[in-house]
C-alpha cells in the first residue's frame, strides 16, 4: 500500500505536471527549430512571439465571454485559438514582409538575423504590454479538474490523492494531435517533403524546383501556429504574464538545442527532458522515502536536490553537458 | 579636424539635448540622465570591444553587471562579526572544497586520456564534491541568515570604500568570464549568444537566493559613497556660501531676511543633490575617459589589427599564426571585465543592491541595441549609443504622453482608450527601441558612427 501511495505521490507531482509543462516547451521548441532549419537564424522573439497569440487567444476569449458562447465544461479558449491563430499568422508574414525578408535576400549571417529578431522582440514585447498590459491575467474557464485529490481518494482508499487538471489533459492532446499532425505533413506530404529538403540543402533544393517563397511562408504559418497554441495552453495551465513569456525562452531554447536544433522530433522529447529534470531535480523527495523507506531510515531533510529557485541552472546545465558531449544534440541535428 | 567633424556634432547635439532636459525640466533629471549615460557607455566599451573588435556575441551582460555589484557590496559593507563567527568556518572549509574539487578534476583530466573512465571519474568527484559541499555548508548558511535577518543576515563584506570595488568587479566578471569561455566560446556565434545568455540568468538566480553571500531580495541598502551626503553638505559652511555666491542675483531681489533665508534653504538642497550627481559625474567621467583613451590605444595597435583580422576571417588570421582560440578568450575576458566596472559604478551610483532588478532587457537587451545602434567597433560609435539610447529610454515616456495626449485629443479625458493609452505609456519605449533598432540595423548597419580603420 504504502509503494503505490508513493508511485501516487510521484505522478501527482513529477509526472503529470511534467508531461504538460514539458508540451508546452516541445511546441515552442518546435517552432525555434523550425526557423532554425528553415529560415537559419536564432530566433529571440520566441517568447514574445509566443505571448503575442496568447494575447490574441485572450481577447477573443473575452469577446465569446461577453457575448455568452461557451464550450461549457471545456475552457472557451479553445473555442478562441483559431481565431487568434489566424491573427498571429498575419502577424508573422507581416513581420516577414516587412523586417526579415530583406536580410534574407540579402543572405545576411546568421548574426544579423539573430539581432533583427532582437528588435521584433522589443517591438512585439511593447505591442503586446500596450494592448493588454504586463500583469497577470487568468482567462481559464469551465470544469478545473478532470479528477479531484479527494474524488481519487476516496475512490482508491489510498491516503496519497491524484488530482489532474483538466488543462493538463487538454495540453497533452492538443500536443500529442499537433505534432502528430506535423510530422505528417512534414514527412508525407510534398509540401512537407520540400520544407526539409529546404532546410537540408537550400542550393540543392532551389535547383530541383522547389519554390522558396512559397516554403517560408508555410514555415511562418506552422511556426503561428504552433506559437499561439503553445503559448496558450501555457497560458492556460498556469497564467497569462508578458514577462514570464519572456523568460520562458530560456528553457525553450535549451530544449531545442538539447533536441538537436533543425531537427523537430528532437525539438519534441527535448522539451520533455527539460521539463522532468528541472522538476524531478528540484522536487522534495522527503514525503516519497517516508513511504518507501522503513521508518528507522526516514530522511530529516527535504532531499531535494536543488531548491527550486534554481530550475533555470537546471536547463542550463544540461545544455551545457550535451553542447560539451554531443554539440548536434541528442538527436542528430545540425551541428554548431 | 574635417574627418572628425560627424563625431563632433554627433556628441554636441547629444550634449545639447541633454542641456534642454536641464533647462525644461530641471537638472537634477539631467544630470541623472548624465550619470546613467556615462555608465552606458562604460557597457557598452566592454560589449563593443568583444562585438566590434572581435565579433563574439555576448549576451551575458546582465550577469557581469550583478557580479559588478556584488563586488561593490562585498567591498563596502562591514562585515558582520556575529554571522562570521556563526558560520564562517563552514563557508570557509565549502570555498577549500570546492578549490579542492576543481584541482581534482583538472587532475583528472591532465593525467588520463580522453576516455569513458575520465568522464565517468569526474562525474562522480564532481557529484560527491557537491553532496559533501552541501553538508558542510548547510548549517553554516542557516546560522548565518539567522543573524538579525531584519539588517544583516549575511557575511558582510570588507568595509573598504566603494571606490575599490570598481577593480574588484572588473576581477570577478573577468573571472566569470573565462571560466564560460573556456567551455563556451568554441561555439557558432548564434549558440553562443543563448548560451551566455542562458548563464548571465544562472548568475543573477544565484545572486537572488544565495542570502548569506548577497542578502537575496532582501536587497543590501545604504551602501558607503565616495561622494559627500546631501545632508552634511547641507550644514557645511562653504557649500552655503557657493550656493549663496551662485544664486545671489536671484537672492539679492528678495528684500525680506527671513523670506531669503528661506530661499536660500530651497536653494542649498537643490544644489548639494546637484552637487553630489556633479561629484559622481567627475568619477565617471575619469573612467570612461581612461577606457577609452585603453581602447583607442588597443584598436590601432598591432594586437587590434590581429583582432580585426581574426574578425574578419578567421582561418586566415590562424594560417598566419595568431592564435585564435587565445585571442578569443582574452577579449572575452576583457570585454567582460569592462562591463563588471559598470555594474560596480551603478551600484556606487544608487547606494543599494538590489538582484531583482537585473532583468535581461534592461541589463543585457538594451546594451546591444546600443552598441548596434551606435556604431560597432567604433568606441566614440559605441558611447554615443550609450548616450542616445539611454537619453531615449528616459525621455520616451514624457515623449509618449505627448504623443499620445496629441493624437488623442479629439477623444473626452475620460474615454476608454485615451486612459489605456495613458497608462500604457512606459511601454512605449520597448516599441522606440525595437523600432529604432530595425531601422537602423535596415538602413544604417553600421551604426551611426560607423567604423572606420585608418592606417597610419
Amino acid at each position: 500500500m504504502d509503494f503505490l501511495n508513493a508511485i501516487i505521490l510521484l505522478l501527482n507531482y513529477i509526472f503529470v505536471p511534467a508531461l504538460a509543462y514539458g508540451s508546452q516547451l516541445a511546441l515552442g521548441a518546435i517552432f525555434v527549430t523550425l526557423i532554425y532549419g528553415i529560415l537559419r537564424f536564432a530566433n529571440f522573439a520566441t517568447g514574445d512571439m509566443m505571448s503575442f497569440g496568447t494575447m490574441f487567444t485572450i481577447l477573443f476569449t473575452w469577446y465569446f465571454q461577453s457575448v455568452g458562447i461557451g464550450l461549457g465544461v471545456l475552457p472557451t479558449a479553445l473555442l478562441a485559438i483559431p481565431f487568434a491563430v489566424i491573427f498571429m499568422v498575419g502577424y508573422m508574414l507581416l513581420i516577414d514582409k516587412f523586417v526579415f525578408k530583406y536580410y534574407r535576400i540579402n543572405k545576411s549571417p546568421p548574426v544579423q538575423l539573430a539581432m533583427v529578431s532582437i528588435g521584433v522582440m522589443f517591438v512585439t514585447q511593447a505591442v503586446v504590454r500596450i494592448i493588454i498590459g504586463p500583469s497577470d491575467r487568468r482567462f481559464f474557464d469551465g470544469e478545473k479538474f478532470l479528477i479531484r485529490a479527494g474524488e481519487f481518494k476516496d475512490m482508491t482508499g489510498l491516503s496519497e490523492g491524484l488530482a489532474i487538471k483538466s488543462t493538463q489533459v487538454i495540453t497533452i492532446l492538443v500536443t500529442v494531435i499537433l505534432v502528430s499532425t506535423l510530422f505528417w505533413f512534414l514527412n508525407k506530404t510534398k509540401t512537407g517533403k520540400s520544407m526539409r529538403a529546404y532546410s537540408d540543402n537550400e542550393d540543392l533544393a532551389l535547383l530541383s524546383g522547389i519554390d522558396p517563397k512559397k516554403i517560408v511562408m508555410i514555415t511562418w504559418i506552422i511556426a503561428g501556429i504552433l506559437a499561439t497554441i503553445g503559448g496558450a495552453l501555457y497560458g492556460l495551465d498556469k497564467s497569462f504574464k508578458p514577462f514570464t513569456y519572456f523568460n520562458n525562452m530560456l528553457p525553450i531554447f535549451a530544449a531545442a538545442i538539447v533536441g538537436g536544433i533543425g531537427n523537430p522530433f528532437g525539438a519534441f522529447l527535448g522539451g520533455y527532458v527539460i521539463a522532468f529534470s528541472e522538476i524531478l531535480l528540484t522536487y522534495a523527495y522527503k514525503k516519497f522515502f517516508m513511504y518507501v523507506l522503513p521508518e528507522s531510515m526516514e530522511p530529516d531533510g527535504l532531499v531535494q536536490l536543488l531548491s527550486t529557485d534554481y530550475k533555470f541552472a537546471v536547463s542550463f546545465s544540461i545544455l551545457v553537458i550535451v553542447l560539451l558531449y554531443r554539440p548536434s544534440g541528442i538527436f542528430k541535428g545540425k551541428v554548431l | 579636424m574635417r574627418k572628425n567633424l560627424n563625431v563632433i556634432a554627433a556628441y554636441s547635439i547629444m550634449m545639447g539635448l541633454i542641456i534642454l532636459v536641464g533647462i525644461f525640466q530641471s537638472w537634477n533629471i539631467a544630470l541623472s540622465i548624465f550619470n546613467l549615460c556615462l555608465i552606458s557607455a562604460v557597457m557598452t566599451m566592454g560589449a563593443n570591444i568583444q562585438w566590434g573588435y572581435a565579433g563574439l556575441i555576448n549576451f551575458g551582460i546582465m550577469g557581469y553587471t550583478a557580479l559588478g555589484g556584488l563586488a561593490a557590496v562585498l567591498i563596502s559593507v562591514n562585515p558582520v562579526q556575529e554571522a562570521w563567527s556563526a558560520g564562517g568556518l563552514n563557508i570557509l572549509f565549502s570555498l577549500f572544497l570546492i578549490i579542492g574539487m576543481v584541482l581534482a578534476v583538472r587532475y583528472v583530466l591532465k593525467k588520463y586520456e580522453k576516455s569513458k573512465t575520465r568522464t565517468y571519474i569526474i562525474a562522480t568527484i564532481i557529484i560527491l564534491g557537491i553532496i559533501l559541499i552541501r553538508f558542510v555548508s548547510e548549517p553554516g548558511i542557516e546560522a548565518i541568515e539567522e543573524v538579525d535577518p531584519a539588517k544583516t543576515g549575511f557575511l558582510g563584506g570588507f568595509g573598504l570604500p566603494i571606490i575599490f570595488s570598481w577593480i574588484v568587479g572588473a576581477l570577478f566578471a573577468g573571472g566569470l568570464a573565462f571560466v564560460i569561455g573556456k567551455v563556451a566560446l568554441g561555439l557558432r556565434a548564434d549558440y553562443l549568444a543563448i548560451a551566455t545568455l542562458l548563464i548571465s540568468e544562472i548568475v543573477i538566480a544565484i545572486i537572488k537566493h544565495e542570502d548569506w553571500l548577497t542578502r537575496g531580495v532582501k536587497n543590501v541598502i545604504g551602501l558607503k559613497r565616495p561622494a559627500p551626503y546631501e545632508v552634511n553638505l547641507q550644514q557645511t559652511d562653504w557649500f552655503i556660501n557657493l550656493v549663496e555666491k551662485f544664486n545671489s542675483s536671484k537672492l539679492n531681489l528678495i528684500s525680506d531676511f527671513a523670506e531669503r533665508q528661506a530661499a536660500l534653504n530651497q536653494f542649498v538642497i537643490e544644489g548639494s543633490s546637484i552637487f553630489v550627481k556633479l561629484c559622481y559625474s567627475g568619477l565617471f567621467l575619469v573612467v570612461v575617459i581612461i577606457l577609452l583613451i585603453l581602447t583607442q590605444k588597443a584598436l590601432y595597435s598591432p594586437w587590434g589589427r590581429m583582432m580585426r583580422a581574426i574578425r574578419d576571417n578567421e582561418e586566415a588570421a590562424n594560417a598566419m599564426g595568431k592564435n585564435v582560440v587565445k585571442q578569443h578568450l582574452l577579449i572575452f575576458v576583457l570585454g567582460s571585465a569592462i562591463v563588471g566596472i559598470a555594474g560596480a559604478m551603478l551600484v556606487t551610483q544608487d547606494g543599494l543592491f538590489t538582484p531583482g532588478s537585473y532583468r535581461p532587457m534592461r541589463y543585457t537587451f538594451l546594451i546591444w541595441v546600443m552598441v548596434i545602434v551606435g556604431g560597432s567597433g567604433n568606441n566614440f560609435g559605441a558611447i554615443l549609443g550609450g548616450f542616445v539610447v539611454w537619453f531615449l529610454w528616459i525621455e520616451s515616456a514624457p515623449i509618449g504622453l505627448y504623443l499620445v495626449n496629441l493624437t488623442t485629443s479629439g477623444l473626452d479625458d475620460t474615454h476608454f482608450l485615451k486612459v489605456h493609452l495613458i497608462e500604457s505609456v512606459p511601454y512605449f519605449r520597448f516599441l522606440m527601441m525595437g523600432a529604432g533598432l530595425l531601422l537602423i540595423m535596415r538602413y544604417r548597419p553600421k551604426g551611426i558612427l560607423p567604423e572606420k580603420i585608418e592606417i597610419k
